[in-house]
């Protein structure tokens, strides 16, 4: 395919479409992970998920997408209240409560698949979408289920805004100007399990987490002002997930969602490297500028 | 060697492997670390394959094998910029290295059948049928003597490094002074750990072995105070889990490796109920 044929596909042009808002979705609430040093809660989360899927599909029968991301939803919550409860009254750090949890729930995720595949009706492909994602697959629905939530999403993080951003840098100070720490606490995850579940169909579980983090990532090295970082990963965000689609539709056999992750991938590697003032080449020149002036001094 | 009872071995023994390297990752607050390891050992397996062009080849395994320091090489890397904090680069690092793995076989590997569903899921059900032969005699399953090599070496390893691993687990600083590099005894857990991975995944499934990983350490953890029975524990609830996974998979007739996941998890639960009780009977003594 050209790369002018492609806009004139329709389906390229919802994948893309769809791709570009969920990237954009998943920057904006991974610049909050990111900051929090809960990167992994996305890997976390997404894991979780299965046995909701399987469960939802087993208890209605149905395929349709609204009921699996229900289910999805639900098991991916209660993974993250459990992992909460766990760090709060024990001594366990989040990194360990994650795997813990994480893991034994896509452990029954695989135990209720089991159950599924005896059913007459049933197919494999099933765990095989959820684990890569199947993003070619992407129907118009799918865009507005992304858009829908996308909206509610922004409408939420901008009306909590400072009170998110009082949370995320300096918990006490939050809690002493009378901001519900805990509640926010709980938006802000219920948010972050919300953009995980739309995005697992699109680009697959274990992929989703270096959605929510690397554009993030990235953002971070470009600015210091949070609403600056936010737009800034957003954008970056949708512009991996664009490139990814019309890079997986412009060559045969390449997959979308691990397009739409190295794309992000060379994004961050860029910032990381280029980014002025706290870039590694910047750094690097500014030693060696630093080296002349003190040879200088020296004659 | 009845089938049960060689499946129930492989589960036990391969849930037990997994809990001690899995035991200090956690100490070490690298949890997480299982869990791309696991995953990346996918990419290890692709580029092993095509530079042999076998699948049955041992090369495959030891590509596998690589890729866990390899990752942990990366990710580190990463962190050293001080760019990003370490959950950042252990999220951004492994999800690459696993696209890199899926792009490659979609495109060039179509024809081998390298399944990949085998890789991160694996099937406990299949191992007994899996004979290893000595001079055309059938000496037993090849699962369980990889699975009992794998369980052995890292007890071995755990009794000559107990002292290094405990220190530099907890004071990197004071392990240096006393001459062991940190450094080392990090990337040879890593390598440890890797390995670990690498033989579970053919019974278990890579996703699940951060399960046995760190579940049973997790549940362990909050059972004891003790550093020296903290792998001993995690290895008898691992070992456990793998036994009653395989009952109540019979049972149910489901999938054994999840039912071993979810007895980890159930064991973590309990524990973590365990402690909580403890605590709040501590507390009301001391009122």
């Amino acid at each position: 395919m050209d790369l002018l044929d492609i806009f004139s596909d329709y389906t390229v042009v919802v994948v893309t479409l769809g791709s570009a808002l969920l990237g954009m979705v998943s920057g904006l609430l991974g610049t909050f992970s990111v900051l929090r040093r809960q990167s992994l809660i996305g890997d976390g989360v997404s894991h979780s998920a299965l046995p909701g899927v399987v469960a939802a599909f087993l208890i209605t029968g149905a395929k349709n997408t609204a009921v699996l991301l229900t289910g999805a939803l639900i098991s991916g919550l209660l993974a993250l209240l459990l992992i909460l409860t766990a760090i709060k009254h024990s001594k366990l750090k989040f990194d360990a409560a994650l795997a813990a949890v994480m893991s034994s729930f896509f452990g029954l995720g695989t135990v209720l698949l089991t159950c599924a595949q005896k059913l007459p009706d049933s197919t494999q492909a099933g765990i095989h979408g959820f684990i890569y994602g199947q993003a070619s697959s992407m129907l118009l629905r799918d865009v507005v289920t992304i858009s829908v939530c996308g909206i509610f999403i922004l409408a939420v993080v901008l009306l909590l805004w400072k009170e998110l951003k009082a949370f995320v840098f300096d918990r006490a100070f939050a809690k002493q100007l009378g901001i519900p720490c805990k509640r926010i606490n709980l938006i802000l995850s219920f948010l972050t399990v919300l953009s995980v579940i739309i995005g697992i169909q699109t680009v697959g579980v274990v992929l989703m987490s270096a959605m929510l983090i690397a554009p993030a990532a990235a953002a971070r090295q470009w600015c210091d002002k949070l609403w600056e970082m936010a737009a800034l990963s957003a954008l970056f965000g949708g512009i991996s997930g664009a490139a990814g689609a019309v890079i997986g539709a412009l060559s045969e056999g390449m997959p979308t969602g691990p397009s739409i992750v190295i794309t992000a991938g060379i994004i961050t590697v860029l910032s990381l490297l280029f980014a002025p003032r706290r870039g590694i080449i910047y750094r690097m020149m500014l030693r060696r500028k630093a080296g002349e002036v003190h040879y200088g001094h020296g004659d | 060697m009845d089938m049960a009872i060689e499946i129930q071995l492989i589960a036990a023994l391969t849930a037990a492997g997994c809990a001690i390297p899995g035991s200090f990752l956690l100490l070490r607050r690298m949890s997480m670390v299982s869990d791309s390891i696991t995953h990346t050992i996918l990419l290890g397996i692709v580029l092993a394959f095509f530079m042999v062009q076998d699948l049955s080849s041992p090369l495959l395994l030891i590509g596998a094998a690589a890729m866990g320091p390899v990752t942990v090489w990366l990710t580190e890397l990463l962190v050293k910029t001080r760019l990003l904090s370490e959950d950042s680069a252990t999220g951004i690092v492994f999800p690459l290295l696993f696209s890199i793995a899926v792009i490659l076989i979609t495109r060039y590997a179509g024809s081998a059948h390298l399944d990949t569903d085998s890789v991160l899921l694996g099937e406990l059900v299949f191992a007994p049928f899996d004979r290893l032969t000595v001079f055309g005699v059938d000496i037993g399953a090849k699962g369980l003597y990889l699975s009992g090599g794998l369980f052995l070496l890292n007890v071995t390893l755990l009794l000559i490094f107990f002292k290094e691993l405990q220190i530099t687990s907890f004071d990197p600083v004071l392990a240096a002074v006393l001459g062991f590099s940190p450094t080392l005894m990090n990337y040879g857990l890593m390598t440890a750990a890797s390995l670990t991975a690498v033989g579970a995944f053919e019974a278990v499934g890579s996703i699940l072995v951060t399960a046995f990983m760190i579940a049973p350490p997790a549940a362990a953890y909050l059972l004891t105070e003790d550093l020296k029975k903290l792998p001993v524990t995690a290895v008898i609830i691992g070992a456990a889990s793998g036994i009653l996974g395989y009952h109540t998979a019979v049972f149910l007739e489901v999938s054994i490796a999840g039912c071993m996941a979810v007895w980890t998890g159930i064991f973590f639960m309990a524990a973590f109920v365990y402690n909580v009780i403890k605590r709040k009977r501590g507390a009301a003594a001391k009122c």
